[in-house]
């Protein structure tokens, strides 16, 4: 098709209505059996998935948590943005955490040829492990940590799984640096800290901030998950607790929230990431 | 002593023998250049030189001293532009700097980064980043950053043959003055016979790998300072010019290979950071389009 005007907001938002239509044609709706009488002797769903709710029932079931999207009703009765705030502090912790941990380890790997064969067939067998397998290693990992085993667990699964971008990135940055660069460092005579923060560290900078987003989308990932098996209040939490109570609207709901914000998140980081491409 | 002294130095990569048997000596205060086919192994001479590569047998010795690791006593401006693309003009000066004067405060360093700036003309640039000047003023800042190190010795390795004909004119006549300022010991490479003759106070060649090894060194005789235009009339000039071009164009005949005068350029981008590092500059765009041409042949 021809560009044309605003096509670049009208045709998402026709896609999107195509969806829409979809979804609400394949979902249920409630009907009432009358009788003769007009009394209702029974309420049933009937469509093609009579349980999914379709998208009036969605809405309508959402606007609460919309509306007032920091209200506190209950635990696990909370504004869809309040849930949505302790996902990211958390996630904010585990990803803190992974790239403390894997931004030194990419370099280690970049820098050590001894240290790359030593490690690098141990992280490709980690790398694919699912967070559903590490948590459960975490909670065991914290048990000592009594009502707080939940919160590390969670912390340990983000951090591990989210780490191997940045681990991975970075070192192929650091091999990556020009070795003409390296060479102005040992003319001048430059001590490893120097060399390090002087050249090897702005020459890696777009490599490791690519990682970084890459490990941001994974950490985002993995939060669902965790919360769904601690059962902490936050998006994911929410999203299991109203799954085993038959609310079936506010599944939707969770999910258009986490893939909003996990959006929005990788732009942010991605802007970030081009500031220092071009630099 | 001669200050500067190579003895049957050999390199080589691999099973390739880049340089054999290379003697040289060189005394303080000498301008030498050294002229020689691409790929004929002048980089690795250079490197060898400033104790970036070791030799494979034979010494290199700089004051009676065996060279085993680089050092800031030796200057050298690298044939790709090595400005650190992160730091400004005044801030790659300035870490050269700080590494050889480490007692100096930060007005000190200030002011000798700022005089060095001045001495090749950069001074209203002085806080750009390298990728905001043309090839010749990064390759002025890479003289400048040389220069104040202050080095026994200045390595130049095909300082100027990334700029085109007018600026490569100005930038020779301003190393030839600073020379003359100060008489520091330069080995200046080159493919550029005139630029040799115009600088130089020796002219060696170095014979086309594999196994290059250095030719009769030929004494530049012609009185100082040198003016460009007078020297094309000059006919010293003219003889020098014709004995080394032979000379050269003899190897080549040797090596059964027609080469043109114009020699490979080296790139004066400044360096893609997204490329993977490789250990030999990769091939430019017109090297690969010969490389093209040559096996479609
Ligand atoms: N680090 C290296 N590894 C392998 N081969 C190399 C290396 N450095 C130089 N060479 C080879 O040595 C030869 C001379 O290279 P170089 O010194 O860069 O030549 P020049 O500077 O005269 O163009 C080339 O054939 C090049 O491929
Ligand atoms: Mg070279």
């Amino acid at each position: 098709m021809k560009p044309f005007k605003f096509d670049f907001i009208i045709l998402p938002v026709f896609g999107l209505l195509l969806v829409l239509a979809f979804w609400h044609a394949i979902a249920g709706k409630k009907i009432a059996i009358t009788n003769a009488t007009g009394a209702i002797v029974e309420e049933k769903r009937v469509g093609l998935i009579p349980a999914l709710p379709n998208v009036i029932e969605t809405w309508q079931s959402s606007r609460p948590y919309l509306v007032e999207p920091f209200a506190k009703r209950g635990e696990m009765d909370q504004g869809i943005l309040r849930f949505t705030w302790y996902s990211l502090i958390l996630v904010a912790k585990g990803y803190a955490l992974a790239l403390l941990i894997g931004t030194p380890v990419g370099f280690l790997l970049g820098l050590s040829p001894t240290f790359a064969k030593m490690f690098d067939p141990l992280i490709q067998i980690l790398r694919p492990v699912s967070p559903l397998a590490w948590l459960p290693l975490g909670l065991v990992l914290f048990l000592g940590a009594g009502k707080e085993a939940g919160t590390w667990g969670a912390l340990f699964t983000i951090a591990i799984c989210s780490m191997w971008p940045t681990v991975l990135n970075t070192a192929v940055g650091v091999r990556a640096v020009p070795q003409d660069y390296l060479n102005v460092g040992r003319v001048l005579k430059l001590s490893p800290w120097k060399t390090l923060t002087k050249i090897l560290l702005p020459a890696t900078l777009p490599y490791m901030f690519t990682g970084f987003r890459l490990s941001l989308g994974i950490a985002w990932l993995v939060i669902v998950a965790a919360e769904m098996l601690t059962g902490r209040p936050g998006v994911g939490g929410f999203l299991w607790q109203e799954y085993n109570s038959l609310i079936y609207e506010h599944i939707i709901l969770s999910i258009l929230t986490i893939g909003l914000v996990g959006f929005v998140l990788d732009r942010l980081m991605g802007l970030v990431e081009r500031r220092f491409k071009t630099a | 002593m001669p200050f500067l002294e190579l003895t049957n130095v050999s390199k080589n990569f691999g099973a390739n023998s880049v340089l054999a048997g290379v003697s040289l000596t060189l005394e303080r205060g000498e301008f030498v250049a050294i002229v020689g086919y691409s790929g004929s192994g002048k980089t690795t001479l250079i490197s060898l030189i400033a104790g970036l590569t070791l030799p494979d047998s034979g010494t290199v010795r700089l004051n009676g001293r065996e060279i085993t690791a680089p050092g800031p006593d030796r200057g050298v401006v690298f044939q790709n532009y090595s400005l650190l693309p992160w730091l400004t003009v005044a801030e790659n000066i300035a870490l050269a700097v700080a590494q050889v004067f480490p007692n100096y405060t930060p007005a000190q360093t200030a002011e000798h980064v700022a005089r060095f700036i001045a001495m090749v003309s950069l001074t209203p640039h002085a806080a750009k980043l390298p990728r905001q000047l043309s090839g010749g003023q990064r390759q002025r800042v890479s003289v400048a950053r040389a220069l104040a190190m202050d080095p026994q010795i200045l390595l130049l390795d095909e300082p100027l043959s990334a700029l085109d004909a007018l600026t490569r004119a100005v930038l020779q006549a301003e190393i030839a003055q600073i020379w003359e300022r100060d008489h520091k010991t330069v080995v200046l490479i080159t493919n550029d016979v005139d630029e040799a003759l115009l600088l130089a106070d020796r002219i060696i060649p170095l014979t086309p790998g594999p196994g290059a090894t250095l030719g009769e060194s030929v004494a530049v005789t012609l009185a100082r300072p040198r003016d460009r235009k007078a020297l094309n009339h000059d006919p010293e000039f003219k003889r020098l010019r014709a004995h080394i071009t032979t000379q050269l164009l003899g190897y080549s005949a040797r090596r059964q290979s027609t080469v043109t005068r114009n020699l490979i350029l080296p790139d004066i981008l400044p360096e893609d950071l997204d490329a993977p590092r490789v250990t030999r500059r990769p091939l430019r765009p017109h090297e690969l389009k010969q490389l093209q041409v040559a096996s479609s042949e």
